[in-house]
């Protein structure tokens, strides 16, 4: 069962983020980041996390695609203004180099056989939840000023007069 | 039953589908939606290690690395509009004023 | 050991350097925006007048401090002699200055008889030069920067001569000579006062360098570079053969070398009649009574170290001698006021050395005490001289002054009869005594006797033309210059009074005992120094007593002859300045070679510029333009084009294309990744 809609929602997941990466207005891109992004919560579901998945959704799809659409729509570039796209020889490399990371990376990862099955539950909320209030209390707390920080720049930065 | 290998190698996928964007494109805001491509790439890797070891951590780096691309996304968009008021463009061959 | 008064022995220095830095603020912050508008000739009475208040000031403070020093150390010495003579040593630790290893050297004062001597001779004669100075330099514009150097002057010498080790020593010995540097080269717009510093200072690092040598020579000996314990030591390594008799040599050579520098001996002796150039209270004060003398002081202080070397001793007798008569040569034809007086410091210093040369050192701290006395007064008359005839120093120009500047006359009148050595003066009692020591020493000969002896003919003779052409005879003046002739205010007259009395009676301290033991009368000067000389070398004392062997009546009977001598040259002086003004021209005329070579002073600093200056300017250019343009540079020059064009290459890489940068992250991964997956293959 498993198995079934791993390949499934990793199928969409690949095939969404090859077309994010390939299409020409950024509004396309990102409605088709929108389908990765929902793929790989589905993925999360299936690794039993619930939590994280709901995240995903809700922070991604909710907050950082519409933050995309919505400079997308500020900005407002014209058709013929979109950088023109061509195939130059580092271009090609790029995608090359690409390959042979992921070819490095199947091998790679073959040679790492997983324990099975695992024991805990570790992905459900209460499970989070309770390891970010106690063992990771400091990073959490400390990713709360990367986002003061974040909510800071980003505002400064947007302003008209900088 | 999916082997751990199989999650690992579709976040090597996703993660190097990333990367292509990031180097091919010209077009500022798809190199940004290519980052959090890359980033989710990882966070499948994490969430799957944490789940097959049974160990929390590997979750509760996924939630970090969500916080630090929403702050990346925000702060990068950000950038992004400031650059396209002052040279009206978002094309990233075009912002050499780094050099001299 | 004594204290109480005595802990306030740092005072002496102290006190100076307290004038330096209150007057260094007042030429700072007062006499400087005064001076930098108007930019004009230095001697123009421009600064006068404004701003007088802080010159008031400055008058005050400058000699104040130093008469303080002076009262100072009086107040020590007067305690000091109250100790019975063989305690009247006191040493004061003020803290360490160098530790390294086993090397130490404290900032130190050692106070004994020898340096107390040297301290009040600074202190007086360097307070009444000051008191002098208010009053010679009231028309200069850097009033308040010249009190400062003056100042910083008695700072270093007092330093040099309170000093407990040679370290110390050295600092004070090198500060006399910045100073001495600063001031010869005061009126610094005027390009032959900047040379004439230049030159003493580099004649004066001739001989440091030899100083130099010598303390790293005595520290590697002796393991330490303080008085007492070298000297206390010096005995008991040669005794031990660790300090032979030639590495004595060494050291007392190298160490000559340095007080030949310093005190303008042959042949380091060209830089004093240059340094001239300097306002005339600075020649009187550096480079007649004090700090010139410092290297006499250095040899009798090191005189435990001469004594175990007989032939430094000998050379020592042997260039002083020399200097003497040379020198005293060349003072006869000179025609500037100021020069003959200079080269007869050079010849008086040079009698000190054979003093020091044959062992008599106490005859030499005598001779160097008068001469203090007399040589200052002499320059501060003969700037007194300057002075009225509004800065004429060529005594073809003077003539008939004996009524115009009656104070001036007569005390220098004093210092003549004192330098010419007639009976009763100051000079007679210290230059007899160092010829009969030159003749009845055991390191003495007849030979020196005879030189010596036809140098303080030709003295006498010299000093006395000089007279006689300043004072008496007809006005050469020009008719301007007579109009203004005046005599000097008092700040000027009355120093020069009180070093006329002292000139005149300063002898008697020292009469010599063939003559005072008649009377009972001691030679308290030799009493008072006998502990220094007899503690550190035995063989001294010895030396003196062995004096004690030859006859009074052969004493007295040289005594009658250089009396004799020194009364014909100013026999000679009168007959050919006074009777018979035309016959110097005559002879002159007549033998014109041997009158041309003495009149340019034997043609030295001709020979040193062909010898010496020249070669080095010349290796200095050679370097220059070999060593430094293309080597140095070369390198210097070879690293930037380097950089330079490596840089042009890497340069490229930074195309400040994002997707280039994005690539080169990429291919890193790759290469990472690779590197991973072959590890974990290859295990």
């Amino acid at each position: 069962m498993e198995a079934v809609f791993f390949i499934l929602f990793g199928a969409v997941a690949v095939g969404a983020s090859i077309m994010v990466v390939t299409r020409r207005h950024p509004l396309s891109s990102a409605l088709y980041l929108l389908m990765a992004l929902f793929s790989v919560a589905a993925l999360f579901v299936l690794r039993q996390a619930h939590f994280l998945a709901a995240i995903q959704l809700i922070l991604y799809a909710g907050a950082v695609i519409v933050l995309f659409i919505f400079v997308i729509m500020l900005i407002n570039v014209p058709e013929e203004r979109l950088p023109s796209e061509r195939m130059t020889a580092m271009r090609v490399l790029g995608v090359a180099a690409a390959g042979i990371l992921i070819l490095e990376s199947a091998l790679l990862a073959r040679r790492f056989a997983m324990p099975q099955p695992p024991v805990a539950e570790v992905g459900t909320v209460e499970a989070v939840g309770i390891a970010l209030f106690t063992d990771y209390l400091l990073a959490f707390e400390i990713t709360s000023v990367l986002l003061l920080a974040a909510v800071i720049g980003a505002i400064s930065l947007a302003k008209k007069k900088i | 039953m999916v082997e751990p290998s199989a999650y690992l190698l579709l976040s090597a996928i996703l993660f190097c589908i990333g990367v292509v964007g990031v180097v091919m494109r010209r077009n500022v805001l798809i190199i940004l939606m290519s980052v959090e491509l890359m980033l989710n790439g990882v966070n499948v890797a994490f969430v799957a290690a944490g789940s097959y070891l049974g160990d929390v951590a590997g979750g509760i780096f996924a939630f970090m690395v969500m916080t630090v691309a929403a702050a990346e996304a925000a702060v990068g968009l950000a950038l992004l509009i400031a650059l396209y008021r002052l040279k009206e463009t978002i094309d990233v061959t075009e912002l050499r004023i780094l050099k001299w | 050991m004594v204290s109480g008064i005595l802990d306030g022995l740092w005072l002496v220095p102290a006190l100076p350097l307290l004038g330096v830095v209150l007057n260094g603020i007042l030429a700072l912050f007062v006499e400087r925006p005064l001076l930098l508008p108007a930019a004009g000739p230095p001697s123009a009475a421009a600064g006068h007048g404004h701003g007088a208040s802080y010159r008031t000031l400055v008058a005050f403070i400058a000699p104040g401090v130093v008469g303080a020093a002076f009262v100072v150390a009086l107040l020590c010495v007067l305690s000091l002699a109250a100790a019975p003579p063989e305690g009247r040593i006191f040493v004061q630790v003020l803290f360490p200055w160098i530790q390294a290893g086993a090397f130490t050297a404290p900032v130190a004062f050692q106070l004994d008889p020898l340096s107390s001597v040297m301290a009040l001779v600074v202190t007086g004669v360097g307070f009444l030069i000051h008191v002098y100075s208010v009053g010679y330099m009231s028309h200069e514009r850097a009033f308040a920067r010249y009190f400062v150097y003056l100042n910083l002057f008695m700072f270093a010498m007092l330093i040099l001569v309170l000093a407990d080790n040679y370290l110390l020593m050295f600092v004070g010995w090198e500060g006399v000579g910045l100073c001495s540097y600063l001031l010869i080269g005061f009126w610094y717009e005027k390009q032959s006062a900047a040379d004439a510093g230049k030159k003493a200072f580099v004649v004066n690092r001739v001989g440091d360098f030899g100083f130099l040598l010598a303390m790293f020579l005595i520290f590697w000996t002796f393991g330490s570079v303080s008085y007492t314990e070298v000297f206390a030591k010096a005995p008991l390594l040669s005794g031990d053969g660790t300090l032979t008799t030639g590495l004595a040599t060494a050291i007392t050579l190298l160490m000559f070398l340095g007080a030949a520098g310093k005190s303008a001996q042959i042949p380091l002796y060209v830089w004093l009649p240059d340094a001239m150039e300097g306002p005339t209270p600075v020649s009187a004060l550096i480079h007649a009574a004090t700090m010139v003398t410092a290297g006499v002081y250095m040899i009798a202080r090191s005189s435990a170290l001469f004594l175990l070397a007989p032939d430094t001793m000998m050379v020592v007798a042997v260039i002083g001698a020399a200097t003497a008569i040379f020198s005293a040569t060349i003072g006869i034809c000179q025609t500037d006021i100021k020069r003959v007086l200079a080269y007869s410091t050079v010849s008086q210093l040079g009698y000190m050395f054979l003093a020091c040369g044959v062992g008599a050192f106490t005859a030499g701290i005598f001779h160097l005490t008068t001469h203090a006395f007399f040589k200052a007064l002499l320059f501060l008359g003969s700037g007194s001289v300057i002075h009225a005839l509004s800065g004429e120093q060529d005594m073809r120009k003077m003539g008939g002054l004996k009524k115009r500047v009656p104070v001036t006359f007569l005390t220098m009148f004093a210092a003549t009869l004192a330098i010419a050595g007639i009976p009763g003066f100051s000079g007679f009692f210290s230059k007899d005594e160092i010829l009969w020591k030159s003749f009845s020493s055991s390191m003495g000969s007849p030979v020196l006797w005879v030189v010596a002896a036809a140098a303080a003919g030709i003295t006498a003779f010299y000093m006395f033309r000089l007279v006689f052409l300043t004072f008496f005879g007809t006005s050469r003046m020009d008719p301007e210059v007579e109009k203004h002739v005046h005599e000097s205010p008092w700040t000027m007259t009355l120093p020069l009074s009180i070093l006329a009395v002292l000139s005149v009676i300063g002898g008697f301290l020292g009469i010599p005992a063939v003559l005072g033991g008649a009377f009972g009368v001691p030679n308290l000067f030799e009493g008072w120094l006998e502990p220094v000389f007899r503690r550190a070398a035995p063989a001294a004392a010895h030396a003196a007593e062995e004096a004690a062997h030859h006859s009074a009546a052969l004493e007295i009977g040289l005594m009658a002859l250089s009396v004799g001598i020194a009364l014909f040259g100013i026999g000679l002086a009168y007959f050919l300045y006074r009777a018979r003004t035309e016959k110097p021209d005559e002879i002159a005329r007549k033998w014109p070679t041997v009158y041309g070579v003495v009149f340019h002073k034997y043609y030295i600093d001709e020979f040193y510029e062909w010898a010496v200056v020249r070669r080095v300017v010349r290796g200095a250019d050679w370097l220059w333009q070999m060593f430094d343009a293309r080597f140095i540079d070369g390198i210097v020059d070879g690293a930037a084009d380097i950089v330079r064009s490596a840089g042009d290459r890497i340069r490229r890489l930074q195309g400040g294309i994002v997707g280039g940068y994005a690539f080169s992250l990429l291919a890193g991964a790759v290469l990472l990744v690779g590197y991973i997956l072959y590890r974990s293959i290859v295990q």
